[in-house]
């Protein structure tokens, strides 16, 4: 639900794949190196693009370290606080596949911007389980926080104006590897961007 | 009752003549009386007031649904002269004190003559003969018998019912329904729309073999049996064939069975929840090819009023029946006149000369000429409109019609040289 | 999707979505907070003009676990029996700012009408003798389970595409078996309806499905067995002989069992007749799905209310 390709005028890349992998694998690391290895570490991605994003964060993490770091996956629709807002969504998988009690969640999604998204997903936590410590990871951060939550490792940091929008596309998804930066549509079309949980 | 004097000018009867009609002292006369009312009535038809067998008054005991007053004025809206009020009443229609009660009524508050029907069983409950001699004898001057709403199911009681109204010419009538083939449950025609709906069938043989039986008790006592509300083809054909024997049988078919199908239950709106219930089309047919060709003696209405509170439940649960009495001569006409199937000779036969006639009701149901009791209907046969149920003067509004586009034919009724009714 | 009436209103996509869903709702059921906040404010009032502990308790929990309000109103003992109309009841209750009602009632059609009468949405949990969509729903999700846990079949658009699926039991009376025919038609089953001639329904012929009274001949078609309950009262109104009767023709008992494909499974909506329609061994066989119907129940129920009350809509 990240990135419609949006309209082709306006639109830069701000990463083109190898930046991508660049930033996956600084993630990776410093993740690591923050938390001091890998024990009771248990990656969470967010529907829709967290997901590829955290499995590659552990493809990258097992290259390092040569642990295989559990993979989970978090769908965060019904804790939305716009539910209301909009006709019935699709809802999607959460799959978490070790307990999360005592354990260090990393929670990835691709950009942060409001930070909404981030407070539906520790509501969802917190119905999971009691984590020891809830980390967030995130490939762009681009600013306009509407809630006090800020990210523990950001792959790239990018200041933008409110109408500007910020697509990410990942290769499990949309065929390629990219952010782009854009103008927002004439026509605000409301799942554009990753933070339209406003 | 005299009634006024009047000049009907230009209408057509039903029989195609056209003319002038003088009416005074409550007759058609000779030559117009001086100080005379006239109608200009070029383009009208003049039809003999319309005669019902079959009415629901509902007073005494549910004046909320429906009153004497209120139900004979919208007898008056529809064209009729003349309504027959049912026994089911509370309390039944079963002494001759009851019966005169309600007769009383009809003087004093009706906008059409009151006939009162009496029960056949003591509380319709199909045990016990009612005092019908008494009744008949009464000042109500009964001569139809019906527990209407509730079969005679045993055949020996139908038997003595028939043989004991003999005497006095008393006109059995009976409301056809096995009600063990359609018993309680049962609520709508049985067929491919009842088992998708999950209502309860009422299979047409459930009709059919009470027509068959009671043509036989016809035959076997002498004595006439008329047919309420007959429904199904083999109904029909019954009759046509006991008729063809010279057995004394005579039948009526309703407005809403001759229009409307099984189909507009599909909704489970309980306006259509009636009984017998609507059917298909093969039957509709078949009921309209009877009524044009006599099998079917007459159009009664099976007005029926029923409050809301009582048809807001369940199809199940809701009480049977709709309302006839205003649109009666129009759906006649729609379905039987305009289509070419009956003349308006023969709408007059079946709406008003046969009821009469088997209702032995004197004044009422008399050609167009001069002798003639001054009741009749103008109507204008080209005039259509969309049925407005909150347009009624019943106090009920199950009326199945509604939001239908039909003929609006009544423009003028008097009843007894008196104006009931005029647009 | 404002209310569910009828399965024969959901579309095939419709369909897949909310059995998706229903999976994702079944893991809820399988942790130990068994809690969602996507109902979160919403009122849902569970009206029963007639006893179903089963279907109650189940649309019960399925609304609390959406952390719905949920109501239980028994109006068999309410003021329906002191004569108030169900429309007044129905009318009333909206007024206070209802979001939902399950409705489940005795008469064929009544939810239909309800949901004209009111401005909350309204969810058929079993009208007469007509519908219950979300059993028809639950036994969907079960079938599809089973083709593909058991029978390992590709989770695809239709999994139902060459399935046969043979119902037999009481089906004159039963509001199962037509969600189950309109539903299995939407995924494109082959369905088989079976029963003696007295507890067919008029005009089934005219059904998007095959008719038999034949239950031996039709067994060994059918990859999924369903047994719909007969009431032992339906005897003494000459519905059927004898129990002895019936079960010759039509009762799954332990022999006739053996006449079933391997890979054929048992399912019953309940409440079952145990000695009547089904024999002790089929209930409990190891490929009946009985208890999976049940356990589905609670999952494919939050799935529909989710659907119905999860997005935008100011119904109250």
């Amino acid at each position: 639900m990240t990135t419609t390709p949006t309209s082709p005028t306006d639109n830069r890349v701000i990463l083109d794949d190898a930046d991508v992998a660049r930033a996956i694998t600084r993630l990776a690391s410093s993740l690591v190196e923050a938390e001091r290895g890998t024990d009771r570490l248990v990656l969470l991605g967010i529907h829709t693009r967290g997901v590829p994003l955290a499995r590659r964060i552990r493809a990258s993490i097992e290259a390092i370290e040569g642990v295989e770091v559990p993979l989970g996956e978090l769908d965060i629709t019904m804790y939305r606080d716009d539910l209301r807002r909009q006709p019935t969504r699709p809802v999607g998988r959460t799959r978490v596949p070790v307990s999360i009690d005592g354990a260090t969640v990393v929670l990835v999604d691709d950009v942060l911007y409001s930070g909404r998204t981030v407070v539906a997903a520790l509501d969802a936590l917190k119905d999971l389980g009691r984590p020891a410590a809830v980390r967030l990871v995130v490939l762009v951060d681009r600013g306009h926080r509407e809630v006090p939550v800020r990210p523990d490792h950001v792959g790239r940091d990018l200041p933008t104006a409110a109408d500007e929008h910020v697509s990410v596309l990942l290769r499990e998804i949309d065929g390629i590897d990219e952010v782009r930066l854009g103008r927002a549509p004439a026509e605000p079309t409301p799942t554009t961007d990753r933070e339209e949980n406003r | 009752m005299n009634g006024q004097n009047w000049v009907i000018s230009g209408a057509r009867t039903a029989e195609g003549t056209p003319g002038d009609w003088y009416i005074s002292d409550g007759h058609f006369v000779e030559e117009p009386a001086s100080g005379g009312t006239r109608i200009d009535a070029d383009g009208l038809m003049i039809l003999p007031g319309l005669v019902d067998l079959h009415t629901h008054l509902r007073e005494p005991g549910r004046e909320d649904a429906e009153t004497v007053r209120s139900g004979t004025l919208a007898a008056a809206r529809g064209g009729f002269t003349c309504v027959h009020a049912m026994a089911n009443t509370d309390p039944v229609t079963d002494t001759a004190e009851k019966a005169e009660t309600i007769h009383d009524l009809g003087l004093r508050d009706g906008s059409a003559q009151v006939v009162v029907v009496g029960a056949i069983t003591k509380n319709l409950e199909g045990r016990e003969l009612a005092e019908m001699g008494l009744m008949a004898s009464s000042r109500a001057g009964v001569r139809v018998f019906s527990d209407d709403g509730h079969c005679v199911m045993d055949a020996l009681l139908m038997r003595r019912a028939l043989e004991w109204v003999r005497p006095f010419g008393g006109l059995i009538a009976q409301h056809a329904q096995d009600s063990h083939l359609a018993g309680s449950g049962a609520c709508a025609h049985e067929s491919e729309i009842s088992g998708r709906l999950g209502l309860g069938g009422w299979p047409a043989a459930a009709e059919s073999v009470i027509v068959a039986r009671d043509v036989q008790l016809a035959k076997l006592t002498g004595s006439k049996v008329h047919v309420y509300h007959v429904s199904t083809a083999e109904s029909v054909e019954i009759i046509r064939w006991a008729k063809k024997q010279g057995i004394p049988v005579t039948a009526e078919a309703t407005p809403h069975h001759l229009y409307l199908g099984t189909r507009e239950i599909e909704g489970y709106d309980t306006t259509f929840k009636v009984n017998p219930p609507l059917r298909t089309d093969e039957h509709i047919e078949a009921l309209r090819d009877g009524l044009a060709d006599g099998t079917i003696d007459t159009v009664g209405t099976d007005h029926a009023p029923h409050a809301v509170q009582d048809k807001d439940h369940a199809f199940i649960d809701a009480k049977p029946g709709m309302l006839g009495l205003e649109q009666a001569l129009a759906v006649v006409m729609e379905v039987m006149v305009a289509g070419g199937r009956m003349s308006w000779a023969d709408l007059a036969d079946r709406m008003s000369y046969a009821p009469a006639r088997l209702g032995r009701v004197p004044g009422q149901g008399q050609p167009i000429r001069v002798g003639s009791a001054a009741n009749f209907v103008l109507v204008d046969p080209t005039a259509r409109a969309v049925v407005d149920r909150n347009r009624s003067a019943s106090l009920s509004r199950n009326n199945p019609y509604h939001g239908r586009d039909l003929p609006d034919p009544v423009v003028a009724t008097i009843w007894g040289g008196r104006l009931t009714y005029r647009r | 999707m404002k209310h569910l009436l009828s399965a024969g209103d959901l579309s095939l996509d419709e369909v897949m979505s909310l059995l998706d869903l229903a999976e994702q709702m079944h893991d809820v059921q399988s942790r130990s907070i068994k809690k969602l906040p996507a109902l979160r404010g919403r009122t849902i009032i569970n009206m029963f003009f007639e006893d179903s502990t089963r279907t109650r308790t189940s649309f019960e929990l399925a609304g609390k676990w959406l952390s719905a309000d949920t109501i239980n109103i028994s109006a068999k003992g309410s003021s329906v029996s002191k004569g108030e109309s169900m429309k007044d009841t129905m009318r009333t209750l909206d007024a206070m700012g209802v979001d939902a009602f399950v409705i489940r009632h005795a008469g064929s059609g009544t939810v239909h009408q309800a949901a004209g009468w009111v401005r909350a949405s309204v969810i058929n949990a079993g009208d007469g003798q007509h519908e219950h969509p979300t059993q028809a729903l639950l036994d969907a999700y079960t079938m599809r389970r089973h083709f593909r846990d058991a029978l390992g079949a590709e989770p695809g658009d239709r999994p139902f595409a060459g399935r046969t699926v043979l119902i037999t039991g009481d089906l004159l009376h039963s509001r199962v078996v037509r969600s189950n025919v309109l539903l299995l038609r939407t995924l494109g089953a082959r369905t088989i309806i079976c029963a003696p001639p007295t507890l067919m329904p008029s005009g089934a012929a005219s059904w998007p499905v095959e008719v038999t009274n034949d239950f031996d001949a039709a067994l060994p078609e059918a990859d999924i067995v369903m047994m719909l309950r007969v009431q032992r009262e339906r005897m003494t109104s000459g519905y059927f002989p004898s129990e002895r009767e019936y079960i010759a023709g039509w009762g799954l008992t332990a022999t006739r069992m053996a006449r079933m494909k391997d890979s054929a499974a048992i399912c019953h909506p309940g409440p079952m007749n145990r000695g009547l329609e089904i024999s002790s061994e089929a209930a409990d066989a190891a490929n009946s799905l009985i208890l999976d119907q049940v356990s589905a129940g609670v999952a494919v129920r939050m799935a529909a209310l989710y659907q119905i009350l999860g997005g935008e809509g100011d119904v109250a």
